[in-house]
């Protein structure tokens, strides 16, 4: 009897829970090509960063137009060109291409920080063809004097903008944390988001000691930082309607089987395919098809929060209760008791 | 040590604080020099500048000019110019001024150097306190290395007529003065100071004597100290307009010396393609990117074997800068010295530019390097890397530039082609540099041909 590995994500029908996330293996049509062919059932494309465009067309401006104009003989020092391919167009054009090369969704990432152009993009990205959208908000709120209410309040204001602007589904990917995650997350649903994306990976900064800078980091991600993810997909499955994905340390079967089973309609790899190859997503697929059989299941719908809070055997196990019996049962000589 | 701005003529480049390697513990974003609001400081600058400049000057000949710290203390005779703030050619200009200013003649070439140069009225050539400066002219553009031989020549032959006239009056001077005014050696700071001294004390002897000959003598004797002669130009003249000039004047063999300030682009007519310029930059008739690499005019000019050769990046290297500007003036036949110098047309923070040479030469983009004719005898090496290997991909280094940015924005399938090309391009060229460091010569004979 063969398995029903469909499922469903922002009303998308997809033949199986293993959707590639935003990462370089979503920037080139290539690439795209061969995570279908090894079975991926949808893509999130690299991610269109609005201070990533508003810092190019500044810096055009900068290093392109200073001191031109100074004197007659030098109005300015480049060559003027049609056009400086700034703004979403790149990515609007690479939509395109995806969206005629692909038979599965695609769907376009905005990565940002406030209202301003964020619907403007979005609606151009509905219009390329986008299947849906995600939606990734971050910023680190660093004035004392904006209270976690007024950061979440500009969070709402860009759901509830792009929502009034949108036909398609949107996803709202987002880091856990919030002072109250299920609170923010029905008011996100009710702002207008047709799903949720736990958890964005705030790529901490690191510090140089040799240059005594502050630089970026890029660490792929490591298995264990899924038990975030667990615990909130447990919790939010029973109190939410809509799509919820999991990414963050996903990087084989057994990861994928525990996020499915707390709650998650899809998971979102990236690390471990830009580790391993895209080739690894067969490997996963094949397992999770396997271990279904064996287990009996006969569908992933079956399995999805099968162990959420409410399904469990012991919802307390996501709370605090957890934390507890975690510490107890740790001993001074490092062993589990 | 202390370090004095002068505050009513810092142009707020920034570079200085940029080069600054010391940083406060406490607050590592404070360095020993940085930038403050000018409104706050101004009055109690110009106060302090005025002390400073009050204070007495290091004696040129107690100090090592072959290092960097002791160039930098002598006084710059070239000062504030009207150029770009954070230019790359400037800093190339004020080290020929510390180390050979007071008796430099300069033909530049036009083009930002000569603009900068001469920003009628005004220059930023300077004296000292002895009164004694460069002496600098802009010809045209195509001529100036011709400008440069001409004025070599004249020199030669002013000196020539001095000794002429010396030995003339000999038997009216002291015969040890004039054996020392005629032949010394004049290599270093204090033997020409002490020529200095003689001239001085030949104009004493002179002042005495009623004759025609002494008369001439008295206007021909600052000749006895030895000129030097610094061929100034950009890119745009040395790789193009002047070209055939600077040919003539490296096969002539005459003891002058070329400084390209190369900024890769005629920078003062706003940025057009020269053959300086390398593949795959942007600029005015090459908006697509440049699909020639660029003019190896260095490897030009060494083909000819008797012209001293040197590849400089003063933020990324500057001892051996300085080595190289001091090998050049003492070689006794034509120098050529190509000096990375970045610019407002390569689209970067200027304020960066002297950190970002050191890119430049990590990646193997403007290897750094010395061709010495005087060591390619009886099977020496004449040519020597001063750069390491690069380590550094191009593509990192071309990312911070808008020329080469601006391409792969633009047209970014050519951008990676002409990339791909320039990636090459220095691989090749690192290549042979290599096996020309290891190409023994046996150059012999030219010294008799530049030699009185």
């Amino acid at each position: 009897m063969s398995i029903d590995l469909s499922t469903e994500y922002l009303r998308l029908k997809l033949k199986n829970p293993l959707v590639v996330a935003a990462c370089p293996l979503t920037g080139n049509l290539q690439s795209l090509r061969r995570l279908e062919a090894v079975g991926a059932s949808a893509v999130v494309l690299q991610s269109l960063f609005a201070e990533q465009i508003d810092h190019e067309e500044y810096e055009i401006f900068r290093l392109h137009e200073y001191a031109g104009g100074v004197n007659a003989e030098s109005q300015g020092y480049f060559p003027e060109l049609e056009d400086y391919n700034t703004g979403p167009d790149p990515h609007l054009e690479f939509l395109e291409e995806a969206k005629r090369h692909l038979g599965i969704p695609v769907i376009a990432s905005l990565n940002g920080t406030s209202a301003g152009k964020w619907v403007r993009y979005a609606k151009l990205f509905e219009m390329a063809g986008a299947d849906a959208l995600e939606l990734n908000i971050y910023f680190v709120p660093t004035d004392p004097d904006q209270s976690a209410a007024q950061v979440e309040e500009q969070y709402l204001e860009i759901i509830e903008a792009v929502a009034r602007e949108l036909s398609i589904p949107f996803a709202v990917k987002i880091g856990p944390y919030f002072s109250s995650l299920p609170n923010f997350a029905q008011r996100a649903i009710r702002a207008g988001a047709s799903g949720l994306v736990l958890f964005n990976r705030y790529l901490d900064p690191e510090l140089n000691l040799e240059t005594l800078r502050v630089e970026p980091h890029l660490a792929l991600s490591q298995p264990s930082e899924l038990r975030l993810v667990l615990r909130w997909l447990g919790i939010l499955r029973d109190q939410v309607d809509v799509s919820l994905a999991a990414t963050s340390g996903i990087h084989s079967v057994e990861d994928t089987l525990k996020a499915l089973m707390a709650g998650a309609n899809v998971t979102m790899l990236a690390s471990t395919l830009l580790q391993r190859g895209p080739e690894h997503l067969a490997r996963i697929l094949g397992d999770l098809e396997e271990w279904l059989a064996r287990r009996q299941y006969v569908s992933v719908k079956q399995l999805i929060g099968s162990v959420s809070r409410n399904r469990s055997a012991d919802g307390s196990a996501f709370e605090r209760a957890n934390y507890m019996k975690a510490l107890v049962s740790y001993t001074k000589d490092g062993h589990w008791a | 040590m202390s370090i004095q701005v002068a505050v009513d003529d810092c142009t707020g480049c920034g570079v200085c604080v940029d080069v600054c390697p010391a940083r406060s513990k406490e607050a590592v974003k404070i360095k020993a020099i940085n930038m403050t609001a000018k409104g706050e400081v101004h009055q109690k600058q110009r106060v302090d500048l005025e002390y400073f400049l009050a204070l007495p000057e290091f004696d040129r000949k107690a100090i090592d000019l072959d290092t960097v710290k002791g160039s930098q203390l002598m006084l710059p005779l070239f000062e504030y110019s009207g150029a770009c703030a954070g230019c790359g050619e400037t800093p190339y200009l004020k080290l020929l001024s510390q180390l050979f200013g007071d008796r430099s003649v300069i033909a530049n070439a036009t083009g930002c150097s000569s603009i900068y140069g001469g920003n009628l009225p005004t220059t930023p050539w300077a004296k000292n306190r002895d009164g004694r400066g460069p002496a600098w002219a802009n010809s045209l553009f195509e001529d100036n290395a011709e400008f440069g031989l001409g004025i070599r020549l004249g020199l030669d032959k002013q000196e020539h007529l001095a000794r002429l006239a010396l030995k003339q009056m000999a038997q009216a001077l002291p015969p040890s003065l004039v054996d020392e005014l005629l032949y010394s050696d004049q290599g270093t700071e204090l033997e020409l100071a002490k020529q200095r001294e003689r001239i001085v004390q030949l104009k004493q002897v002179l002042s005495t004597l009623a004759s025609p000959e002494a008369r001439l003598l008295e206007q021909l004797s600052e000749s006895l100290v030895k000129r030097v002669v610094w061929i100034v130009g950009g890119d745009g003249w040395a790789y193009d307009i002047g070209f055939g000039g600077l040919d003539h004047v490296l096969a002539s063999g005459r003891n002058v010396n070329v400084l390209v300030l190369d900024t890769e682009v005629y920078s003062n007519t706003g940025g057009q393609a020269s053959k300086s310029t390398p593949r795959a930059a942007v600029a005015k008739f090459a908006a697509a990117g440049k699909s020639i690499g660029k003019k190896d005019i260095g490897m030009i000019a060494m083909a000819y074997g008797h012209v001293y050769v040197a590849q400089i990046a003063i933020g990324a290297h500057p001892l051996q800068a300085i080595k190289a500007f001091h090998e050049a003036e003492s070689y006794p036949g034509p120098s050529l010295i190509l000096a990375y110098s970045q610019c407002i047309a390569h689209g970067i923070d200027l304020s960066t530019g002297m950190s970002h040479q050191k890119e430049a030469v990590q990646s193997g983009y403007w290897p750094l390097y010395r061709y010495d004719p005087r060591v390619g005898h009886d099977g020496g090496k004449p040519f020597h890397l001063d750069s390491k290997k690069p380590t550094l991909p191009f593509r990192q280094f071309a990312s911070k530039e808008a020329r080469f940015s601006m391409l792969m924005r633009s047209d970014p399938n050519r951008a990676e082609k002409l990339l791909t090309l320039a990636q090459n391009d220095i691989h090749d060229r690192w290549h042979y540099y290599e096996q020309i460091a290891n190409v023994e010569r046996s150059l012999a004979g030219f010294y008799d041909e530049v030699t009185e």
